[in-house]
């Protein structure tokens, strides 16, 4: 991956009359990146989208493109192309209208267009489809196409808003996948727009978690799972445990009257921190291995492994694990050093 | 076809109202004799043939130009009209602007069209108005011109309506997408907006040019005996003459040609498979 800056988004805010939707936002977007806009409705993802793309201009901040400020530039100027949420085909048009119609209108010779056109079509599976209408397709159809639509403009930045939000859970998954595959061959930006933590996991060389109008957090899914900044991205990315701990020293914690080893440091002594573990990280063992001890309050078969609901002095650890312990037992849990992620307490609110 | 119980008052009344009635004008149109006694009925065409004398010809052309020209009219007015409506923000703008539109229509036609005559007439507004600055009055009334005013007058609603709901209605996320794809203002009218708003259009023209080429108040008050169209004949036919199978087969010829111009219009809308939107 180069590390070319595409898109620089400097100071950006954006307010709807009294509603603050975005607050100096600063983001940049690295050429050939597959970056994911992660964040809970009404935090501000869309908008910034939008923003890229022109349909909002920002009440303050600049959005600069390869260098250039096109803060004031159009839409239908911009070398950016979007796929619409509920795909926005245009029903009157077949669907080698639909994808010509950026062609079209840029006076491209008739051979010309009808050879990207099949070109494009195979780049989504669907050659053959030019003469079918938009409404004879299914949804997954429909969006490839309004992928081709936006692709075959051979955009230098392919937005995409929620696109796999209308399709079901097989379906989205087949073209989460493809959708990956057709961004490493085209080999362009992707801006991908997604309340689906699973779906920004499952794609993205970059996540952007935002909440209220801030960025939260800015990292590869690995980092951002691993080593969430705060509670909020520990909560929104996968389901954590988070409870008051205090910071001992250097990678020692004691939570629930009990020290752990851990690999944090850079706290001052006794200080009051954050602790978050991750469901799949508890280990459960017999009562009297455990470094806690507690009861199975709840199990619930989730196919691949079981939940379960385990009270320690009051605090209820969620646990994951292919084996089930039994409704009602007393069991202890192991947590190693590594799978425990310290946060500075405030941060978690 | 299986029917419902609940479908028989309507099927009922469609029986009384629509089927008997129009059986009963074609049945008139292919028949000749003295109108109140059904005894003297013999088939004939002679009320087709009479009808295709130059004079009632004539007459019918007349009256599908000056409907025609009107619902151009009505049409070139209506667009831009029910476009700057429906791209009002705010839903209470665009309802009361529209409700401007449809309050006239609740007066009485017959009043509407009288109050032109007080305008346009030889002692009317206007020509009082020129008299005080020194000309002379004008012959505004009983002329082509004031035919086609009074149908634009009138029908321009039934054109308005339709074009507006199907614009109202329109998705946003096309023209956003439009846009995306690098079409400036005029590029998404004409290749988004405008194709996918034919259906009203159609509509439109099917809802003014029906009672524009049928009417015969409007001609009767407005157009004088130079302007008669096929309805003041019709008319006559029925009321003054008393020959109501001729009438009938001018009824008839008339609604072929408006069957035809649906059936012209509606496969112009149809192709566009813009079968979404629309009034109806």
């Amino acid at each position: 991956m180069t590390t070319n800056i595409m898109i620089d988004l400097k100071n950006i805010s954006k307010s709807f009359g009294k509603t603050t939707v975005l607050e100096n936002m600063n983001l940049y977007i690295r050429e050939n990146e597959f970056l994911t806009l992660l964040g809970p409705s009404g935090c501000g993802k869309t908008t910034t989208l939008r923003i890229i793309a022109g349909f909002e201009t920002p009440s303050e901040g600049k959005v600069i493109f390869s260098g250039k400020d096109i803060s004031d530039v159009p839409p239908y100027e911009r070398q950016v192309n979007t796929v619409f949420q509920k795909y926005a085909l245009f029903p009157h048009l077949n669907v080698y209208e639909n994808i010509a119609f950026g062609l079209k209108i840029k006076k491209m010779p008739k051979e010309e267009i009808t050879k990207k056109v099949t070109e494009v079509l195979k780049l989504v599976n669907l050659s053959g489809f030019e003469k079918r209408g938009v409404d004879s397709l299914s949804g997954g159809q429909q969006q490839r196409i309004a992928i081709a639509r936006a692709l075959v403009n051979e955009p230098k930045v392919l937005l995409l808003d929620e696109p796999l939000g209308a399709l079901d859970l097989k379906l989205r998954k087949e073209m989460q996948i493809e959708l990956k595959n057709i961004q490493k061959r085209v080999g362009i930006t992707f801006i991908y727009v997604t309340h689906d933590q699973e779906e920004a996991l499952t794609m993205s060389d970059t996540i952007v978690v935002m909440n209220e109008g801030l960025i939260q957090q800015i990292g590869t899914p690995v980092d951002i799972y691993n080593e969430p900044k705060n509670a909020f991205v520990a909560k929104f990315i996968g389901e954590s445990n988070i409870l008051p701990g205090i910071m001992h020293k250097d990678y020692l914690v004691e939570f629930q009257g009990v020290t752990f080893p851990c690999v944090d440091k850079g706290f001052a002594p006794k200080e009051p921190v954050e602790v978050v573990i991750r469901p799949e990280d508890i280990q459960m063992t017999t009562a009297e291995d455990g470094q806690l001890k507690g009861m199975v309050e709840e199990v619930t078969f989730k196919g691949v492994h079981y939940e379960m609901v385990v009270n320690v002095d009051g605090f209820r650890y969620l646990i994951q694990s292919t084996a089930m312990a039994p409704l009602g037992e007393v069991i202890g849990m192991k947590i190693l050093p590594d799978a425990i992620h310290i946060m500075k307490r405030g941060e978690a609110s | 076809m299986r029917m419902r119980k609940a479908s028989y008052p309507y099927v009922l009344w469609m029986l009384i109202f629509i089927l008997i009635p129009l059986f009963l004008v074609g049945y008139f149109a292919f028949t000749t004799g003295n109108s109140t006694d059904y005894e003297t009925f013999r088939f004939s065409l002679e009320n087709f043939r009479r009808f295709l004398s130059p004079i009632y010809l004539d007459v019918l052309g007349r009256s599908l130009m000056l409907s025609l020209i009107s619902t151009v009219i009505c049409f070139i007015l209506g667009y831009p009209i029910a476009y700057i409506i429906a791209n009002k923000r705010k839903a209470k703008t665009r309802n009361n602007l529209i409700l401007l539109f449809v309050i006239p229509m609740w007066m009485n036609f017959l009043l509407r069209t009288y109050a032109w005559l007080t305008i346009l007439g030889k002692n009317g507004i206007i020509n009082s108005f020129l008299n005080l600055l020194g000309f002379e009055s004008m012959e505004l009334l009983y002329n082509s011109g004031s035919v086609i005013l009074g149908m634009v007058y009138n029908f321009l609603p039934f054109m308005v309506l339709p074009i507006y709901s199907v614009l109202v209605k329109m998705d946003k996320k096309l023209i956003e997408a439009a846009e995306d794809l690098g079409a400036d203002r005029k590029t998404i009218f004409r290749r988004v907006i405008f194709p996918l708003s034919l259906p009203g259009v159609m509509t439109g023209f099917t809802m003014v040019f029906t009672p524009a080429v049928s009417t015969f108040i409007i001609s009767n008050l407005l157009g004088g005996n130079k302007t008669t169209l096929i309805g003041n004949v019709i008319e006559q036919q029925f009321i003054y003459t008393g020959d109501w199978h001729f009438g009938s087969a001018m009824s008839i010829v008339l609604m072929v040609i408006i069957l035809i111009v649906m059936a012209l219009t509606n496969k112009g809308g149809g192709d566009l498979e813009g079968g979404r939107g629309g009034l109806w």
